[in-house]
């Protein structure tokens, strides 16, 4: 589960994060859509520990271990080898040594990147490197993912992959939130969409039976209105 | 403990593993010790001043400055596809990261002290016979406590813009008391005086050693986390 209770940030006058809550529980998606600065990433990096907030609290059931994050970085080694940099990884998050290397193989296999393994990471186009990111993100198999605009540089086909990847992970019970400035990307994933402008969510509900157009027009009504 | 423990080999290991495959750094602080014991043995007039006398400030001055295009690369290195975020997002805790960062950068310097040392006696001619020893005491004890604050200054700097000039300015003001505790301590024992005369030194050392790995271990945090 994944609680956040009135989560307030500011970077000097910058208000990044104002009274934002939600609750999510195993199986649930929330999309949070809005603007460059709207104060999405800072919202995810709340949600990892990377952030203090100024006010409010967060708190992940199982802590940092139970958490996988995807952004338009890596996090990757450059000069370590894809399958090097999982080992390295899942280590780091305390999976056991007999599993490490099963997991990481299968990780590889299902991202169709089995015949990189072996390859240093700077050697990759960016669309593997994408997807060797996912990998590293969910070699310890988190509970909770946060996508920090995860389909940047990706190409369609890629795009397509990483959304039919995510739909199997939330059906596999896990919490995704997802930010993005493109209300297209990731709609049908979410079973929640928020609408966040200036730090604050201007509208945070179910997704319900709306369609992704319904959706993109709403949004587009609440970043002009006010 | 052990499990910190394990947890900064991790990290000093993945760190090494870098470091071997690219060598830059060690490449580059070794030839640059090379070159400065070659500027300093053939810029100066032997007639003038005995090898002797200039041997000990020499000795550490090289190895200060080649150590820290050491240290500049320990925070670098995580800078690439934003490496650092992901480890503060991990369970991985700070005082492993930086315990581990740590041994990383000692094995590192001492890898450039073990290929400056012997052009040192080339060079200078110095009689280490009998005091190599204590002379390899001393270096590592000074290598401790240099190494020490300067992984803390890499971390606050390496965010910063102008990282490389910054961390000589800010780290050479602490490393003035171990520099001339260890080149006192060299010159005694160089001189073939009683280690007698060296203790004090060498205690001085030990205690700046221990007073700022603690000093250095909880303040650490600050210097990563947002």
């Amino acid at each position: 589960m994944l609680l956040a209770e009135g989560l307030r940030h500011a970077f000097g006058r910058v208000v990044a994060l104002d009274e934002v809550s939600f609750r999510l529980v195993p199986g649930q998606t929330l999309a949070i859509f809005g603007p460059n600065g709207a104060g999405k990433t800072t919202l995810l990096k709340v949600l990892a520990g990377l952030i203090r907030p100024q006010g409010g609290w967060a708190a992940v059931d199982g802590g940092a271990r139970a958490i996988g994050w995807i952004d338009h970085q890596s996090h990757l080694y450059g000069h370590l080898t894809v399958r090097e940099n999982l080992l390295f990884w899942a280590t780091l998050y305390g999976v056991a040594a007999v599993e490490r290397g099963p997991r990481a193989d299968a990780l590889l296999g299902r991202l169709g990147l089995s015949e990189r393994a072996g390859q240093p990471v700077w050697s990759l186009s960016r669309g593997l490197v994408q997807r060797a990111a996912i990998a590293r993100a969910l070699v310890h198999d988190p509970a909770v993912l946060l996508l920090d605009e995860p389909f940047t540089g990706l190409d369609l086909a890629a795009a397509a992959e990483l959304r039919a990847l995510l739909a199997e992970l939330r059906g596999g019970g896990r919490v995704l939130v997802l930010a993005t400035h493109n209300v297209d990307e990731g709609v049908e994933l979410a079973t929640h969409v928020a609408f966040q402008r200036r730090g604050r969510f201007v509208e945070l509900a179910p997704r319900g039976a709306r369609a992704a157009g319904e959706i993109a027009q709403a949004y587009r009504r609440a970043m002009t209105d006010g | 403990m052990a499990e910190l423990l394990l947890a900064a080999w991790v990290v000093a290991r993945k760190d090494l593993v870098l470091e071997f495959r690219t060598r830059t750094a060690v490449l580059s602080a070794a030839v640059f010790t090379a070159l400065v014991l070659t500027v300093f043995n053939f810029g100066r007039d032997p007639t003038a001043v005995p090898a002797l006398l200039l041997a000990p400030s020499i000795l550490w001055v090289t190895f200060t400055f080649a150590g820290m295009l050491g240290l500049n690369r320990a925070f670098q290195l995580e800078l690439e596809n934003a490496a650092l975020e992901g480890l503060l997002v991990s369970p991985l805790s700070r005082v492993s990261l930086y315990w581990g960062k740590l041994l990383a950068n000692l094995v590192f310097v001492a890898v450039v002290e073990a290929v400056g040392l012997p052009l040192f006696v080339l060079f200078f001619d110095v009689p280490l016979g009998r005091v190599l020893l204590p002379l390899i005491g001393v270096i590592a004890l000074a290598t401790v406590g240099f190494v020490t604050v300067g992984t803390l200054f890499s971390a606050m700097v390496a965010r910063t813009r102008f990282a490389e000039l910054m961390l000589p300015v800010l780290l050479l003001p602490f490393l003035i008391p171990p520099l001339v505790f260890a080149v006192l301590a060299t010159a005694r024992l160089l001189a073939a005086r009683p280690l007698s005369e060296s203790v004090a030194y060498l205690k001085l050392l030990a205690a700046y050693d221990i007073v700022f790995l603690v000093v250095a271990t909880l303040l650490f945090r600050y210097t990563v986390d947002e």
